[in-house]
């Protein structure tokens, strides 16, 4: 079962953030998202979360057909939700829960587990993302990047196939994204699908199995990232490498 | 004489009322009449209602035992409960209601006592609104001025000068009608003798049996006993026609026993005046016994007081026994009843408050306009006039609470609409992404506000609630209008009847320091801890 997008058009008032965008992910894949800033890319991802309605074309995940001006719940959304977990630029951990409560929350709340099934599966993923002893540590008592991986735990604690990240390095100084982004790779390698809002290159190099190129609110360019950067067939893609390469 | 005839409508009056009251006492005793009586009295209490703020000779504290109180008007009760019971051959007490003297009406209405008895004046606006007795004491105005002053000996001297009066007694309808431009009217007996004593007012006039004991500080005399004329009565309900009679009768007995007197000259108010009180087929009896011949003179001249004669500086006597140990227990005690309202208030209000922000933040329309509307009203509304509506106002309705749970309940109702707003703007304040990293958690809008916003906006809320509650704290001095007894109120009378101002109030301000003070540390605390800036998510 994968997510097919067909046609996804946005817009805010008169302006157009989502013109026509098809792209579908399947399981077990890596799709880097590149674009430059009001491209379009956080919306993209908002919209395949359920968060942001749409004016147009549709989300396929199996059976389930997310239409135009759904309003935020119904089983179409649920099934969305089940499918992609979503990771945030500025965290968004809950404040007043530990690291361990802030995964076990949706669990217990959503999938009906028991508080020590939970705690078990929190604690197996605290410990995937190198945070086992921090597991009763407040938000405010974490690094940001020692946060962002609690974020990722939080979201992978549904069992999701795949992550959507939106920017998740963006908020976080050098030396943090690398232990953020090696929790990705790892993620990767284990088979979740991945779509990633990012400007690390170096990353969508070396883990992405796609590259899409969005400007001005479409996909300019697609393809492997050893193709695409080499040599870059749109001419706003090789003026967005040309900036951020450099 | 002008002050005379401004008195004669008073007089007029008094007559009407009187006539059929008057024709009781002819008619022989009836069975049906017994009958009635004992109905009306079969609980075997007649509850009166009175104001021991007002302090001396009226209702005041025991020199001896401030938890007791004491007063001419005590006495009376008592005498009248006692003749009632042996004419009828009931058992039957008196048993005093404290009340806030600006309800006593409301409280009569409302049925919280059968009578007020506590230097109640006959007045055409009452006698229209009430049933009352026959009067139980004439009462003339005092002009009392400072000891060196020798401009002031009547009422003519005082036109261009700052006079001293009660707010809305009888003395200060006098002093407007004498065309007194200079009219400083306060809300205690006490204060405008503190005032003339320091010279901020030139002269006070105000009835005699207050001036009497309140006029006898240092360095004040009195230059005239003879202004005005007026007649305390006690008022009943006006369909409250057999318990009126049967006081009438009471009062007339206590006359002709010689009660009254002796009542009156115990607490130093018995005078020639007191000849008027005689009326109806016994005036001659009465007159006997209340001491005048059959002229209306006083049968002995200048007699000295009894034996048993109330101190006449029964205020400073007070002032002088009244220690800590005494009046310590009192206020702790009124001190109790406001940490307790306080604490009731505030919950209801919390959890109230709550459900209000809700319905105004997600209920549809016209749901949220209406919270809003709640909002609005009592923010909007004096706590004073809730209090009034849900204590005097529903019972006309039929809804009638005790005034312990009215209190709770009007200002749980005022102040839910401030933690409402507070509530409101801490939800607010949780940033939209926690309600979307719920959502893309897959949880439900109400797991979302349940779990993870409502926490949050919780601690933010906390900190200004502590200061609401402080504020409460103050707020619920003003449940005395409806007869619940907290500090403040327990402090007024204790001060009233000892004068000790300085050393009750600090000692009532320390409690109230003792109790907000510390939240207030707390609000800072958690404000500190809680902060949004602190919590970092």
């Amino acid at each position: 079962m994968h997510v097919t997008v067909t046609n996804l058009t946005k817009r805010f008032g008169t302006k157009t953030i989502l013109d026509g965008v098809s792209l579908e992910v399947h399981p077990g894949e890596t799709v880097v998202l590149l674009g430059p800033s009001g491209s379009g890319k956080s919306t993209l991802l908002r919209c395949l979360n359920g968060l942001t309605p749409f004016d147009g074309g549709e989300i396929r995940i199996g059976e389930h057909i997310l239409r135009p001006g759904h309003n935020g719940n119904g089983e179409s959304i649920r099934q969305l939700r089940r499918w992609f977990g979503m990771v945030f630029q500025d965290f968004q951990l809950f404040p007043h829960l530990t690291a361990l409560e802030n995964i076990t929350e949706a669990p217990i709340r959503v999938l009906g587990l028991t508080v020590s099934e939970a705690r078990r599966r929190a604690m197996t993923l605290l410990e995937r993302v190198g945070l086992a002893d921090r597991a009763q540590a407040y938000p405010r008592q974490l690094s940001g990047g020692q946060k962002q991986r609690v974020a990722i735990a939080r979201a992978l604690a549904m069992e999701p196939r795949g992550l959507l990240c939106d920017e998740i390095t963006s908020a976080l100084d050098p030396e943090l994204k690398s232990e953020v982004l090696a929790v990705l790779e790892d993620l990767r390698n284990d088979g979740m699908a991945l779509l990633v809002v990012t400007h690390e290159m170096g990353f969508a190099r070396r883990a992405a199995d796609r590259v899409l190129m969005l400007a001005d609110g479409r996909i300019v360019e697609e393809g492997p990232p050893a193709r695409l950067f080499a040599e870059p067939s749109s001419p706003r893609t090789r003026q967005f490498l040309s900036k951020v390469l450099t | 004489m002008e002050e005379e005839s401004s008195y004669r409508w008073v007089l007029a009056s008094v007559v009407l009322l009187l006539g059929p009251a008057g024709t009781v006492w002819a008619e022989p005793v009836g069975g049906s009449e017994r009958e009635a009586v004992r109905a009306r009295l079969a609980q075997g209490v007649l509850r009166w209602g009175g104001d021991a703020e007002g302090g001396a000779p009226y209702q005041l504290r025991d020199p001896q035992d401030p938890a007791r109180v004491i007063g001419f008007e005590v006495e009376l009760a008592d005498a009248l409960a006692q003749t009632v019971s042996r004419q009828w051959d009931l058992p039957l007490r008196a048993e005093f209601v404290q009340y806030e003297w600006v309800s006593l009406a409301a409280g009569l209405d409302k049925g919280d006592f059968d009578v007020i008895l506590s230097g109640y004046e006959i007045t055409p606006e009452r006698a229209h609104t009430f049933r009352f007795t026959r009067p139980y004491y004439v009462y003339r105005q005092h002009l009392t001025v400072r000891q060196d002053d020798e401009r002031i000996r009547s009422l003519a001297d005082c036109l261009d000068k700052p006079v001293g009066t009660l707010a809305g007694s009888a003395a200060e309808e006098l002093l407007q009608k004498a065309g007194v431009r200079d009219i400083v009217a306060f809300d205690g007996q006490v204060e405008p003798y503190l005032e003339l004593v320091l010279g901020r007012v030139d002269a006070v006039l105000l009835d005699g049996p207050i001036a009497t004991y309140y006029g006898r500080q240092r360095g004040l005399k009195t230059v005239d006993r003879k202004i005005g004329k007026g007649f305390y009565g006690i008022a009943l309900r006006n369909d409250d026609v057999v318990l009126a009679a049967a006081l009438d009768r009471a009062l007339s007995h206590l006359m002709i026993e010689g009660t009254l007197r002796r009542i009156y000259r115990r607490w130093h108010i018995w005078n020639e005046d007191q000849a008027e009180l005689a009326h109806g087929p016994k005036d001659r009896e009465e007159l006997a016994g209340l001491g005048f011949d059959a002229t209306g003179k006083p049968a002995t001249a200048d007699e000295p007081p009894p034996d048993d004669a109330v101190d006449i500086d029964i205020l400073a006597a007070s002032a002088r026994e009244w220690t800590f140990d005494h009046y310590g227990p009192l206020l702790l005690q009124a001190a109790g009843m406001t940490v307790f309202l306080t604490v009731t208030s505030m919950a209801l209000a919390m959890a109230l408050g709550l459900v209000i922000a809700m319905l105004r933040l997600y209920a549809p329309p016209p749901v949220n306009w209406l919270a809003l509307a709640y909002v609005e009203f009592f923010r909007g509304v004096p706590l004073l006039l809730i209090l009034f509506f849900l204590y005097f106002g529903l019972s006309s309705y039929g809804i009638g609470m005790p005034a312990l749970v009215t209190a709770i309940v009007g200002f749980g109702l005022n102040y839910a609409a401030y933690e409402a707003e507070i509530y409101r703007s801490s939800i607010l304040a949780v940033p939209e992404g926690q309600w979307e990293a719920g959502r893309a958690l897959g949880m439900s809008d109400t797991t979302i506000f349940r779990r993870i916003v409502l926490p949050q906006a919780l601690r933010t809320a906390l900190a200004p609630m502590t200061n609401d509650f402080v504020a409460l704290f103050k707020d619920t001095s003003l449940v005395s209008v409806i007869a619940v007894r907290e500090l403040t109120k327990e402090y007024l009378i204790l001060a009233r009847s000892s004068l000790k101002f300085v050393e009750l109030g600090i000692l009532t301000a320390l409690l109230y320091l003792i109790m907000s003070v510390p939240l207030g540390y707390l609000s800072r605390y958690l404000e500190r801890r809680w902060s949004p800036e602190r919590q970092g998510s």
